[in-house]
């Protein structure tokens, strides 16, 4: 185990997990609005759009998401269409993540009773306040867990993006394997920087989990 | 946007589906050994020993928390520098994916098997049935109606993350795809779009199905119930 090498390229591998991070909370935030909405048309059952999100769900859960990318960073320039490869990560990401996002807010939505609506109804709610103060607080605890898993799946699924060049964590780690032929450390490196960057978010939407679990008996 | 005669030329769609199927076949055998260990696993998981139960959790956990790039990673140039064994693309793949998907089915049958209620466990103790045989003949024939859905969303999982074997130099579809780009270059520059189009299809009508059925499976579970 060469150290000086480590020590030599930490700084390399910070500034990849930062982009990481910046694109990961970008993109997962993205997918969250997209999610909700999706979610939103699907309860509501509001036509057309209703439609559209299912098409879109269906499309964005059953294809992998480096083939996703491959299609914005090397097939849609030759339609005109001319993305970085940070946008295209963006992009491709909040494409991948709206669908299970909105997958959860929708298991969420549903969770909540049916007599819980019309109990509203009859004290003279009207929809906008039943979602606002009965529906929305009850779809929101239930749907964290799945959410959660929804944001450590997504930041995992970043790892891709070296694919269309982005200077990512693994991008770093095969450049420096290339280059100096230190695989071992470069990798060694490599799962530390995913650790330090999952881990904690791990271990925090645990304890949230169990927290929101013993809230809801 | 013409291009699309590219997909058609010769036996350009042929040689995208034979790459298609290097992907389709290292899942396939993955998941062969991902239903076998981890059914094992699974019922190694409800073992009451906390040593047991700590080890498989652990196991869990560091599979889970690494993308599984980083693992192909790991065991495709980090075995090879380890050990000096030359591993090529395909057999660190399926390697890797059984281990992650040893670990996911594991946690599956754990689940499935801790929603039998705890009399079938002790009725079949009680008349005498070995541990092997209460597993075997009691247990495991009624997990396997809850667990058929979630192995079919399991698949489709590994199917659509073996897309990433190409870039540990495996020659799949993606692979494949991007050779007939460059060969079509100057004839037909706007290629890529209808090659990334089609492979994107491709995924979708493989994993389409499953999905469907995986959903039409609970459904039908629950509304039985």
């Amino acid at each position: 185990m060469d150290f000086e090498f480590i020590k030599k390229f930490t700084p390399m591998y910070v500034e990849a997990a930062r982009l990481t991070l910046i694109i990961g909370v970008i993109g997962i935030s993205l997918s969250a609005v997209i999610g909700l909405l999706c979610a939103l048309a699907k309860y509501y059952r509001i036509p057309v759009a209703r439609q559209i999100a299912s098409a879109y769900i269906e499309l964005s859960r059953n294809t992998p998401l480096i083939v996703q990318l491959f299609f914005l960073y090397f097939g849609l320039p030759k339609a005109g269409i001319v993305w970085s490869s940070e946008t295209c990560g963006i992009i491709g990401l909040a494409f991948l993540g709206g669908s299970y996002m909105a997958e959860s807010f929708l298991g969420g939505l549903k969770s909540v009773g049916k007599i819980q609506i019309e109990s509203a109804e009859s004290l003279g709610f009207r929809r906008l306040q039943t979602m606002r103060y009965i529906v929305a607080p009850q779809a929101a605890s239930t749907s964290v867990p799945a959410i959660c898993a929804n944001v450590i799946f997504l930041l995992k699924e970043t790892s891709v993006f070296s694919a269309v060049s982005l200077a990512d964590l693994m991008y770093v780690a095969k450049d420096l394997i290339g280059m100096y032929y230190n695989t071992w450390e470069a990798l060694l490196m490599l799962v530390a920087a995913y650790l330090v960057l999952i881990l904690p978010i791990s271990i925090v939407f645990t304890v949230l989990e169990r927290r929101l679990r013993r809230a809801g008996n | 946007m013409q291009g699309i005669e590219v997909l058609f030329m010769g036996n350009n769609m042929l040689r995208l589906l034979s790459g298609l199927w290097v992907t389709i076949r290292i899942s396939l055998i993955s998941i062969g050994f991902s239903l076998i260990l981890g059914t094992l696993l699974g019922a190694v998981m409800t073992s009451k020993n906390p040593v047991v139960k700590a080890v498989c959790r652990v196991y869990l956990e560091i599979v889970r928390i690494m993308p599984q790039l980083v693992w192909l990673f790991v065991v495709f140039f980090g075995v090879t520098k380890l050990t000096g064994l030359n591993l090529g693309g395909e057999t660190s793949a399926v390697i890797v994916f059984t281990i992650w998907g040893a670990a996911e089915m594991g946690d599956l049958v754990r689940g499935a098997f801790l929603a039998i209620p705890r009399h079938q466990f002790e009725s079949s103790l009680s008349l005498g049935l070995s541990k092997t045989q209460m597993y075997v003949f009691i247990i495991f024939p009624q997990a396997i109606r809850g667990l058929i859905p979630n192995v079919i969303n399991l698949s489709t999982r590994m199917i659509k993350t073996t897309a990433l074997v190409s870039l540990i130099g495996v020659t799949e579809v993606l692979k494949v795809g991007k050779q007939i780009i460059d060969a079509n270059r100057f004839e037909y520059p706007n290629a890529a779009i209808w090659v990334y189009a089609a492979i994107f299809f491709m995924y979708f009508l493989i994993c389409f199905p499953l999905s469907m059925a995986s959903r039409a499976l609970t459904k039908k579970q629950q509304g039985g119930e």
